[in-house]
């Protein structure tokens, strides 16, 4: 590897170390002076090595000049030394120059109570989804944009106002007491969980930068799961849903890149490693007597595993969907709820139900009337298929609808 | 939108049918309120276990019970999201306590935090 396949691949394996444990360091008021000395340290990388050549151990290079570039600030900068010397002092009251800790307990410690830092609730979702990519999977604002299909202007500011929220609120870089982790690992793993989603449902097309976000969001979730006060059912739970999702994520594309429905896809492809992985933190999850969403949502996505189309496995998935409806409403839940009751039950039954969901303006919504009605009454179903065709927005979504439609309108 | 209560009243299922036939009903209600909680109308309720039921008197004394009509007793309740009383009356339909000559559902609607009933 030359130098400049080398340092991108450092960047992203290291700069989210080095970022989170000089975050830690400066306190929750400077990411953005971490980001930096962080950014500079991979510059000057790129300057150096090209003419004096890859140091022996280049992690261990980074490491040291992000921690001479860190004390040179704070030698320098004597306007923050106020605000930044009490959070020293608290954390090593007897050196003198401060001690930069980058050895892995103290990166796994720092990546760990900056998750939760970041995730606080004074935050926005968005802040704090943007945020854990930024500071917890080292990606670029570029990268940051394309994910969630916008510029780098509208993801740098999101970024300045989340960072801006945390050092008005004065969060606390530290794991919060054990009596306080349930409530405060809600946000948490809503992030993690709309982090995983936005790499397996989004619609941009870059596929590695998609594959990257669910990788990163179940990386951040192992950290939880390694700390035995975070590993709790519910984070057991999400681990479990993500594995069985990323076991169909190479089943899920075509030659062409194009999505491949869930009844269409290859089993051949699944991966079985991710699938006993899932049913292992699934096992874990239900230890304890709550119940969350992630522990229903892993129930249904384990069911999808199983190929077959058995009477247990629809009138088992209809009744986790009714569950987690009780326990938090979603579009997508309703739709996937009366799809399995058509399953379960029959079409007729769901064509009623369907019809007081009130989801006019959702094009998935269509989608499932032409379905149910597919077989019933075709013309019905056609018009469904159409209206449903009128309001997608993806070209992924549109091909697939007009297939539906084609298959109708084939002479029987 | 208003908050409306759903009062079942019915005998104890223990009494009358096998733990097959409760499954069943279980189901059947399960579905009943996933229909309601997929179109968002849905905002909790709770199956009221009629074993350790007990009834504290005015003068403080306590029976077993409240079974004197024993198709009047409340067995659990959910709370609906709804336009109207008839809305709420319209999901009540749907329960599958009414399957049980006798058995009522109760629509009453909730009193706002602040004490008016509108």
């Amino acid at each position: 590897m030359d130098h400049r396949e080398l340092i991108p691949h450092l960047f992203r394996t290291e700069a989210r170390k080095i970022a989170a444990v000089l975050s830690k360091l400066f306190g929750i008021g400077n990411i953005g002076l971490a980001e930096d000395i962080t950014g500079d340290t991979f510059l000057a990388a790129f300057e150096t090595w090209p003419y004096k050549g890859i140091p022996e151990n280049p992690t261990a290079w980074l490491y040291t000049v992000a921690k001479n570039k860190a004390r040179n600030y704070l030698k320098r900068h004597h306007l923050f030394i106020n605000t930044i010397q009490k959070t020293i002092q608290s954390s090593v009251p007897t050196s003198e120059e401060p001690e930069i800790d980058l050895s892995e307990k103290n990166i796994t410690d720092s990546q760990l109570q900056m998750l939760f830092a970041i995730c606080h609730p004074c935050n926005t979702t968005e802040g704090q989804v943007g945020l854990a990519l930024r500071i917890l999977c080292g990606f670029g604002i570029e990268e940051i944009a394309t994910a969630f299909l916008t510029n780098k202007e509208t993801i740098n500011k999101r970024l300045l106002r989340a960072k801006e929220r945390l050092r008005a609120a004065r969060v606390a870089i530290e794991l919060p007491p054990d009596k306080e982790i349930p409530d405060r690992l809600d946000s948490v793993l809503t992030t993690l969980y709309l982090l995983f989603n936005e790499g397996y449902y989004s619609e941009s097309r870059d596929s590695i930068i998609r594959e990257e976000l669910c990788l990163e969001a179940m990386r951040l979730t192992y950290l939880l799961l390694e700390n035995s006060s975070t590993n709790l059912p519910a984070v057991n739970g999400l681990m479990s849903l993500m594995c069985f999702h990323t076991s169909r994520l190479p089943a899920r594309k075509d030659k062409n890149g194009e999505l491949v429905l869930y009844r269409d896809q290859d089993e051949a492809l699944w991966n079985l490693d991710l699938i006993s992985q899932g049913a292992f933190f699934l096992r874990a999850a239900s230890q304890g007597d709550q119940i969350s969403k992630y522990h229903l949502e892993a129930a249904i996505a384990f069911w999808h595993t199983q190929k077959d189309d058995t009477a247990e496995k629809w009138e088992s998935i209809l009744q986790l969907y009714n569950r987690l409806l009780q326990l938090e409403y979603s579009p997508i839940a309703a739709l996937n709820r009366t799809f399995a009751l058509a399953k379960a039950r029959t079409k007729e039954e769901a064509i009623v139900e369907a019809e007081e969901l009130n989801l006019t303006g959702n094009h998935f919504y269509f989608a499932l009337l032409g379905e149910l009605y597919t077989e019933i009454d075709d013309e019905k179903a056609l018009r469904h298929f159409s209206t449903a065709f009128t309001l997608a927005k993806t070209q992924a979504d549109k091909s697939t609808i007009q297939r539906k439609m084609e298959g109708l309108q084939k002479p029987p | 939108m208003d908050e409306f209560i759903l009062i079942f009243r019915h005998q104890d299922g223990n009494k009358v049918a096998s733990p097959e036939q409760i499954q069943v009903w279980m189901k059947q209600t399960m579905d009943w309120i996933g229909g309601i909680a997929a179109q968002n109308k849905f905002a909790g309720g709770n199956g009221l276990p009629f074993d350790e039921a007990r009834v504290v008197h005015h003068n403080r004394v306590v029976t077993n019970g409240p079974f004197g009509e024993i198709k009047e007793t409340i067995g659990g309740y959910i709370i609906v999201k709804a336009d109207s009383v008839e809305e709420a009356v319209e999901f009540a339909k749907g329960c599958p306590v009414l399957q049980g000559e006798g058995n009522t559902v109760e629509v009453r609607r909730i009193a706002k935090s602040d004490g008016t009933n509108s």
